[in-house]
């Protein structure tokens, strides 16, 4: 870790965004992860995508639960409302909040032993109900705080930093997102910014459940050689489907590029996703086809990144429930106490 | 003594110095305002401890050769400094009785008290010289007759110009030059002057002439130039001192003449003018049109530059000059055209400033020694350099990495009523220590370096995505204009070259924008394979002896 905090002094040709605000603004406290951590680079990609998206600090809550990537809500965004959980149980207190507050922006950031191990199921219902967050996972295959165990993501006949084989199947959170419902799921690599930033800025864009699986390597315990999860490894076998750009609503940008390559795609909230296709035939609308390209490809020992799987027109757990559409908070007495006859009225549907 | 060794007078340049190295401060490109370098020197001066035991000892030995020094001013002081320690038989002259040159007679006293003046040219002639004061030299064939190995002219430019306006004769009683009148209040040969005063002239010598003239009396004080306030020549902070002690400065005012009766000066009468730019940008002042305006005074001071003077150069001993009446100097060596006689200072090249004097003065003496040697003057040896790794633990560096968040310091000044009350008495106190060292805190640690080796890196990002400045990019390798445009962040000065690694392993290169890096260290301390070093560079200037010999 750094002793000393980050001189406030910044380039001086630093642009603001439209809210007035630099990216440096959209940042936390100094690290304390060890030099080097993926992690880092994924904080990093979460302030830039937030500065781009010209995202007020104070309309935006980051939960987390426990771990090295729970951590990280404090090293971005530091403006912002942050809730860090109990160990695996950062889906339910999102969920809850969401319900309560739905006008602000959920970010859910969470590691591999956190929702793939004690907080599996936690994961899997907060996605099948279509929470509107974005969930994110620093995925490292690896329990770092812990000295460097398995994680339940670490896949099967990988190697320790010890050069023990692990036995093993490894979970695929990409996979099980897709069969719980996810609307938005997509994996990256926090080696690769020009990937990541645009994926978060759709996700965050993106009304119900997204989900992004991050691979993030864990410098200390799963960077060398028998590792899938290190810099090296995934550098060489990450096959990207597809690149992307998001153009937001207000934005007059066209971009121009050859017919067939790309596919843009409309958001909820009027912006555009422009989506370069890199594998041919990949149909990111085609859940179960997804599924299958991702299993042979996984077969191979590739890594499949990109934006995987969108529904644009997906619909979040707020209007499957039909709730009142403001905030409980801005509720007055005036809504919450309808009076005698409203009672009464209530009382006589039942009987 | 760091200090000493190639300023020479830190606590006179700490007081006085037109400051050269603040607009270049790095400190200045990320924020409003440099560290104030200057004024901290003069600290480190204030509160040394008594450093007789560290000068170099009078040398007992000549080694034969004799030098004469012709003007006691910083430049010759300086080439002095530089050759006594060598064993050089050195002959000072300087038509005053003290030695200082213009730092004694130019500089008022209430920036620069003559305790500082006596102690820092005693270190130099302490040195062991033969000492002429009083004594001008008036021919330079006569010295040069007396058989010296070589001469070094530092001179500076005593001549103050005058203004040649109608009037001039007339009132001459009360219109002074502000050089020769500044150095007259020095010298107490003059402690008064009128209640209303005009100084005429912009640069750092008419601020010296109003600023003693409201210690001498002058109530109504006003500094009249031609130009506008922006070009003035005078450094920011000597007009700042000056309107902080109530003398407006009026701007786009051509002097036409002066007005008197019966004998006595009454007045300048100016033309009102107006800046005008052609197509290149170049400025020229062209009548505005409007009325003449007449201010009233009692005094005049002309502080409209200054110019050399060589009448006791005979033009028949070999030494060439120019078409301007300057002496041919070369630029390097500062030799002239006759071998054994060398320029420094404002003698060399004109007016400049007191720091370049001393610069002239290393260099010159590097020259006289080498040409005592019979070695050729051009053959100059490198500056010394050396670098060393700074780190010392995992995040623990020999240097203070940390800079402070906080804005300039200002000096304290002493109150303006008592400051006004005395000509002698010094109006800037000096930092304390405790701001002293918080304003220290401000450097950026230009003098340390990120050294990076592309073989350890990993391409983690951890060093781009802490650094403050966005110095650092990830990125495919272009020709130097390709990859500026890549940049993270725009390099605003495209005169600071661009740090560019080897190869990677995923094929890109490490380009780093060293304009505006803090030195901070976080990508040293961010990186998880030690690709980067911080390390202290150290220059070593080339003085006369050692590594000349």
């Amino acid at each position: 870790m750094t002793y000393i905090t980050k001189p406030q002094l910044h380039h001086p040709q630093l642009k603001p965004n439209a809210l007035g605000y630099t990216r440096r603004d959209y940042e936390g406290a100094v690290s304390t992860l060890c030099a080097g951590c993926g992690h880092d680079s994924i904080s990093s990609a979460i302030i830039q995508a937030c500065y781009e998206l010209d995202l007020p600090p104070h309309r935006v809550a980051k939960l987390s639960g426990i771990g090295c990537s729970s951590k990280t809500p404090d090293y971005f965004l530091g403006n912002s409302h942050g809730f860090n959980t109990v160990h695996g149980r950062m889906p339910s207190v999102l969920t809850g909040a969401n319900l309560a507050n739905r006008d602000l922006i959920y970010l859910g950031v969470s590691g591999d032993g956190d929702s793939a191990s004690i907080g599996l199921g936690q994961f899997a219902h907060s996605i099948r109900r279509g929470v509107n967050m974005l969930y994110i996972v620093e995925n490292n295959g690896v329990y770092g705080l812990t000295k460097g165990q398995f994680s339940a993501t670490s896949d099967k006949g990988s190697k320790s930093k010890k050069g023990v084989v692990n036995h093993d199947a490894g979970i695929d959170l990409v996979s099980l997102a897709l069969q719980m419902g996810a609307t938005f799921v997509a994996r990256s690599f926090s080696g690769d910014k020009n990937q990541l930033v645009p994926l978060i800025k759709a996700a965050l864009s993106h009304k119900g459940a997204a989900f992004i699986d991050c691979i993030s390597p864990c410098v200390q315990f799963n960077n060398h050689a028998g590792s899938t999860k290190s810099y090296d490894y995934v550098r060489e076998h990450n096959e990207a489907v597809n690149r992307m750009d998001l153009v937001p609503a207000r934005s007059a940008i066209t971009i121009d590029y050859a017919p067939g390559e790309t596919v843009p795609v409309a958001q909820h909230d009027g912006s555009v996703l422009h989506l370069h296709k890199l594998a041919e035939h990949y149909d990111p609308s085609d859940r179960v086809g997804a599924l299958a390209y991702l299993q042979a490809r996984q077969a191979l020992g590739e890594i499949v990144t990109g934006l995987l799987f969108l529904d644009p027109g997906a619909r979040d757990l707020h209007e499957n429930l039909g709730t009142v559409d403001v905030p409980l908070n801005t509720l007055s007495e005036r809504e919450l106490g309808p009076g005698a006859a409203a009672l009464a009225k209530i009382n006589a549907s039942l009987r | 003594m760091v200090n000493w060794k190639s300023n020479v007078f830190p606590g006179i340049l700490g007081r006085t110095c037109d400051r050269p190295c603040e607009p270049a401060c790095r400190r200045g490109r990320v924020e409003d305002e440099p560290v104030a370098i200057c004024r901290l020197k003069r600290v480190a001066a204030d509160n040394k401890e008594d450093i007789t035991g560290r000068l170099p000892a009078p040398v007992a030995v000549s080694n034969g050769k004799r030098v004469a020094l012709i003007g006691a001013g910083p430049a010759s002081l300086t080439v002095a400094r530089d050759l006594a320690p060598l064993g050089y038989e050195l002959t000072l002259f300087d038509g005053e009785a003290k030695a200082g040159g213009m730092i004694r007679s130019q500089i008022p006293r209430f920036r620069l008290p003559e305790e500082v003046i006596d102690e820092e040219v005693g270190y130099v002639t302490g040195l062991g010289m033969d000492m002429r004061l009083g004594e001008r030299v008036d021919s330079l064939k006569a010295l040069l007759a007396e058989g010296y190995d070589a001469v070094f002219v530092g001179s500076g430019a005593p001549r103050g110009r005058d203004l040649d306006l109608p009037g001039r004769q007339e009132a001459a009683a009360n219109i002074h030059i502000g050089i020769d009148w500044l150095s007259n209040v020095s010298f107490g040969h003059v402690d008064k002057i009128g209640r209303r005063v005009i100084v005429l002239g912009g640069g750092n010598t008419a601020m010296d002439c109003c600023r003693t003239s409201r210690r001498l009396g002058g109530q109504d004080v006003k500094v009249i130039v031609r130009s506008g306030f922006e070009e003035m020549k005078a450094s920011p902070w000597e007009k700042e001192d000056a309107l902080h002690e109530d003398i407006p400065i009026l701007n786009y005012l051509v002097p036409k003449a002066f007005t008197h009766e019966s004998g006595r000066l009454t007045g300048v009468l100016f033309e009102k003018v107006r800046p005008e730019f052609d197509a290149k940008g170049r400025r020229s002042l062209v009548p505005s049109g409007e009325p003449d305006e007449h201010y009233e005074c009692d005094d005049v001071l002309v502080a409209v530059g200054q110019e050399n003077a060589f009448p006791w150069i005979e033009r028949d001993i070999g030494l060439a000059f120019d078409d301007w009446g300057m002496p041919k100097v070369d630029p390097l060596t500062f030799q002239s055209t006759l071998a054994k006689v060398f320029f420094g200072g404002d003698a060399a090249f004109g007016p400049k400033n007191i720091i370049w004097a001393v610069a002239h003065g290393h260099d010159a003496a590097i020259s006289i020694d080498k040409f005592c040697k019979a070695e050729d003057l051009a053959i100059r040896p490198p500056p010394g350099t050396s670098m060393t790794s700074q780190k010392m633990g995992i995040h623990e560096w020999s240097y203070d990495n940390d800079p402070a968040n906080d804005a300039r310091y200002r000096v304290p000044l002493l109150d303006k009523g008592e400051a006004l009350k005395d000509v002698r008495l010094e109006v800037e106190l000096g930092f304390d220590r405790a701001t002293a060292y918080r304003e220290t805190q401000r450097c950026l640690n230009c003098d340390v370096q990120t050294v990076f080796a592309e073989s350890a890196c990993i391409e983690c990002d951890a060093c781009v995505d802490i650094c403050p400045t966005d110095c650092i990019t990830f990125t495919e390798n272009g020709d130097e204009a390709d990859l500026r445009g890549r940049l993270k962040a725009p390099a605003l000065n495209q005169d600071q070259a661009l740090y560019v690694s080897g190869d990677l392993p995923t094929g890109r290169v490490m380009v780093k924008d060293e304009d505006v890096c803090l030195h901070c260290g976080l990508c040293a301390e961010r990186c998880p394979t030690g690709a980067w070093d911080m390390q202290k560079f150290l220059l070593e200037m080339t003085h006369a002896g050692g590594s000349c010999r």
